[in-house]
């Protein structure tokens, strides 16, 4: 090894000459060539993938929407009608930056879901998950600040609602409110915060995302059996086998996009959003954009606006703790017979909550909304818990080969369960 | 033993896929009671849809000689009617029959000149305040996107149109408004806009209300969604494209992972 030059094995000399002294080609190599993988994935795990791609995509078309729109309130909605009519495939871009905030919600969805199933959050992965919960944080903060850009009466009336929340807050809370506003009311310096915010924000969430990359890469991946690989041949090098089968999954995540883009691209907004904000008329139903409707749901099931308020963060911030609420030693769902039921019940309790969120607040979705939101909390403070004591998970399998090539593949039952061992 | 459970995953990954999407609420929600619009046929609905043209035109010239009294039409240049199909000679004479203010002049001085194609559709009223005062009060909508602005798009325009009649029995309604059925709330500030015969249509379709009404909504529909033609044939293409493309990848796949079963 010449001194100081990494020790490359590329062999093309270009590629190697780099490799020697800034060793990305080796990287590359090491953490998505030959990077050790468990040999089990289903397609829930293409969604990590998904994700990145989607933002990719919002990045690319925001800036690209970005060199046409004018973030001033008298100027705004015409601007974004401009790029629909007169901008080069302006519609294209438009709706797919559109359609691709519901696409990253519908994949960041589905990629936390399964990482609750299979228990992903688990030790060693708390952190990772943690990064996780930071991404969609810092993803519903760029959706909102992004759907009040074309400056429609969803726009004008979805922020002022949402910002006015802050001011439940006792003390801080209208300070945080003007600050928000930038004045007094949602106005222009409203608009333009946002603008620069919404352009900030996803250049932050690819900070946060290459750090949840690299915790990964330290543990490596969860995988459907909850159990951490123990020999090679539990494992299967990145490429070719899952740069392939992550292939198949993005061409039809992209039949999925398609069909919205070009034959629904306004199924998923609000028609109000095509009348220019007004601050003198109020739209009979302010409602959010669909990925936000279970939290507002949760909001306007609690008669007290800052008990909303909490619950309505809290619903979200209690993904943090997780990783301690649940004790049991079992990752998977798969082998945890009670867990399962408690969890798949909270799935239909947060689609009926999105349910909720986008109808009247009126009987009877204000008790429906009552009992799902009790039920979404009791999930995580009451039900997880208690059963990391008292349930009895089903025997696992001896090791990912043996489950997935070894016929039957189960440990034969009788057997006692195995107490997962630390990784 | 692999194959199976995986495919299962899968069908359940499409499941919850569908289930956000069906859950999601469809926009069209008005307030209190629901009023459910009447499905109307349309040249340019499904997924091979069209604008018929000359329907369109005749809803310009209904637009032009009708609606544009009251409403103004401020994202649609005249130029953009090449796409409904007329000439640009019969657009610059279109335009030319408007006067719009220009300037300032060299001596700085506002000027008013006949339109061009590039022009803006002329509003009918200078400001929103104007429009309010000589309405009663309620400002007419601008329409550029209105089939895009109100649930249930041109079924909805259509069914406004058409849905004019005398208040039930036991409705009362206020000073200068109208009785419609498909109106949130059924009080309209504006009067029953179309009548039988109202314009006079060079191809001699008949001027009924319906038809006028019918016209007017596919119009409105063509101004709101001007690439909705070229937004779906380019879909039906990525579309077949990605289907191919998903089978070779699924090929590719397999192949790939013959070995590892």
């Amino acid at each position: 090894m010449a001194s100081g030059l990494h020790d490359s094995d590329f062999k093309n000399p270009v590629v190697r000459w780099i490799d020697q002294r800034m060793p990305v080609f080796t990287m590359m190599q090491k953490e998505y060539g030959s990077f050790p993988t468990p040999r089990n994935f289903n397609y829930f795990w293409n969604f990590g993938a998904l994700a990145m791609v989607n933002l990719m995509i919002m990045i690319a078309t925001g800036i690209w929407l970005a060199m046409h729109y004018t973030p001033h309130t008298s100027m705004a909605f015409d601007s974004v009608e401009r790029i629909m009519r007169d901008v080069n495939f302006g519609w294209l871009l438009r709706y797919v930056h559109a359609n691709g905030a519901s696409m990253f919600f519908i994949v960041v969805y589905i990629h936390i879901w399964r990482g609750m199933y299979y228990g992903s959050y688990k030790a060693p992965r708390e952190l990772l998950w943690i990064l996780g919960v930071v991404i969609f944080l810092l993803m519903m903060a760029t959706a909102f600040m992004g759907y009040v850009l074309p400056w429609g009466q969803m726009s004008f009336w979805g922020a002022t609602v949402i910002t006015n929340l802050f001011s439940a807050f006792p003390v801080v809370g209208n300070w945080i409110v003007s600050l928000l506003w930038g004045g007094f009311s949602v106005d222009n310096p409203t608009l333009n915060r946002f603008f620069s915010l919404h352009y900030l924000l996803p250049f932050v969430i690819v900070g946060v995302v290459f750090l949840h990359v690299v915790a990964l890469h330290i543990t490596g991946s969860n995988n459907p059996l909850g159990i951490e690989p123990k020999s090679p041949k539990d494992t299967l090098p990145f490429h070719p086998y899952y740069t392939a089968k992550d292939s198949f999954g993005l061409v039809i995540y992209f039949i999925v996009f398609a069909v919205l883009v070009f034959f629904a691209p306004n199924y998923l907004g609000h028609p109000d959003n095509y009348i220019p904000a007004d601050p003198l008329v109020t739209p009979p139903h302010i409602v959010p954009e669909w990925y936000f409707l279970p939290y507002y749901a949760i909001l306007r099931a609690v008669p007290n606006k800052l008990g909303g308020v909490l619950l309505m963060f809290g619903s979200i911030l209690v993904w943090f703790i997780l990783p301690w609420l649940d004790r049991s030693p079992v990752r998977s769902m798969r082998f945890r017979p009670v867990a399962r039921i408690a969890f798949l019940l909270w799935t239909v309790a947060f689609l009926v909550l999105l349910y909720c969120g986008g109808q009247p607040p009126e009987e009877p979705f204000v008790t429906i909304s009552r009992v799902a939101t009790a039920y979404y909390f009791a999930y995580f403070l009451v039900i997880l818990p208690l059963l990391g004591r008292l349930e009895r998970p089903l025997p696992l399998p001896e090791s990912i080969s043996r489950a997935v090539l070894g016929g039957g593949g189960q440990v034969p039952a009788g057997a006692a369960a195995k107490p997962m061992e630390k990784a | 033993m692999f194959g199976k459970p995986m495919f299962r995953t899968t069908l359940k990954a499409f499941a919850v896929l569908g289930a956000l999407v069906a859950a999601t609420p469809t926009p069209a929600r008005a307030a209190g009671e629901v009023i459910h619009i009447p499905d109307t046929r349309f040249s340019f609905e499904g997924v091979f849809g069209t604008y018929d043209r000359a329907s369109a035109q005749r809803g310009f010239q209904v637009y032009k000689e009708v609606c544009a009294s009251c409403h103004s039409m401020r994202l649609m240049s005249y130029r953009n009617l090449v796409d409904l199909g007329l000439t640009e000679q019969q657009v610059a004479a279109i335009a030319s029959q408007v006067q719009v203010q220009d300037g300032p002049n060299d001596e700085g001085q506002m000027f008013e000149r006949a339109g061009r194609p590039s022009d803006r559709f002329r509003s009918p009223f200078p400001n929103m305040q104007a429009a309010r005062a000589a309405n009663n009060g309620a400002a007419p909508p601008d329409l550029s996107v209105i089939a895009k602005a109100r649930a249930g798009g041109a079924d909805y325009l259509y069914a406004l149109l058409t849905g004019y009649s005398d208040p039930p029995a036991g409705v009362t309604l206020a000073e200068g408004m109208s009785y419609n059925a498909y109106f949130p709330g059924h009080q309209i500030a504006m009067a029953r806009p179309l009548n039988p015969d109202q314009v006079e249509f060079a191809d001699g379709t008949p001027a009924t209300m319906e038809n006028m009404a019918r016209d007017v909504a596919t119009f409105l529909q063509w101004a709101a969604e001007p690439e909705l033609e070229e937004r779906r044939s380019m879909g039906v293409k990525v579309i077949l494209f990605l289907t191919i493309l998903a089978g070779l990848a699924y090929a590719v796949k397999r192949k790939v992972w013959a070995d590892a079963h």
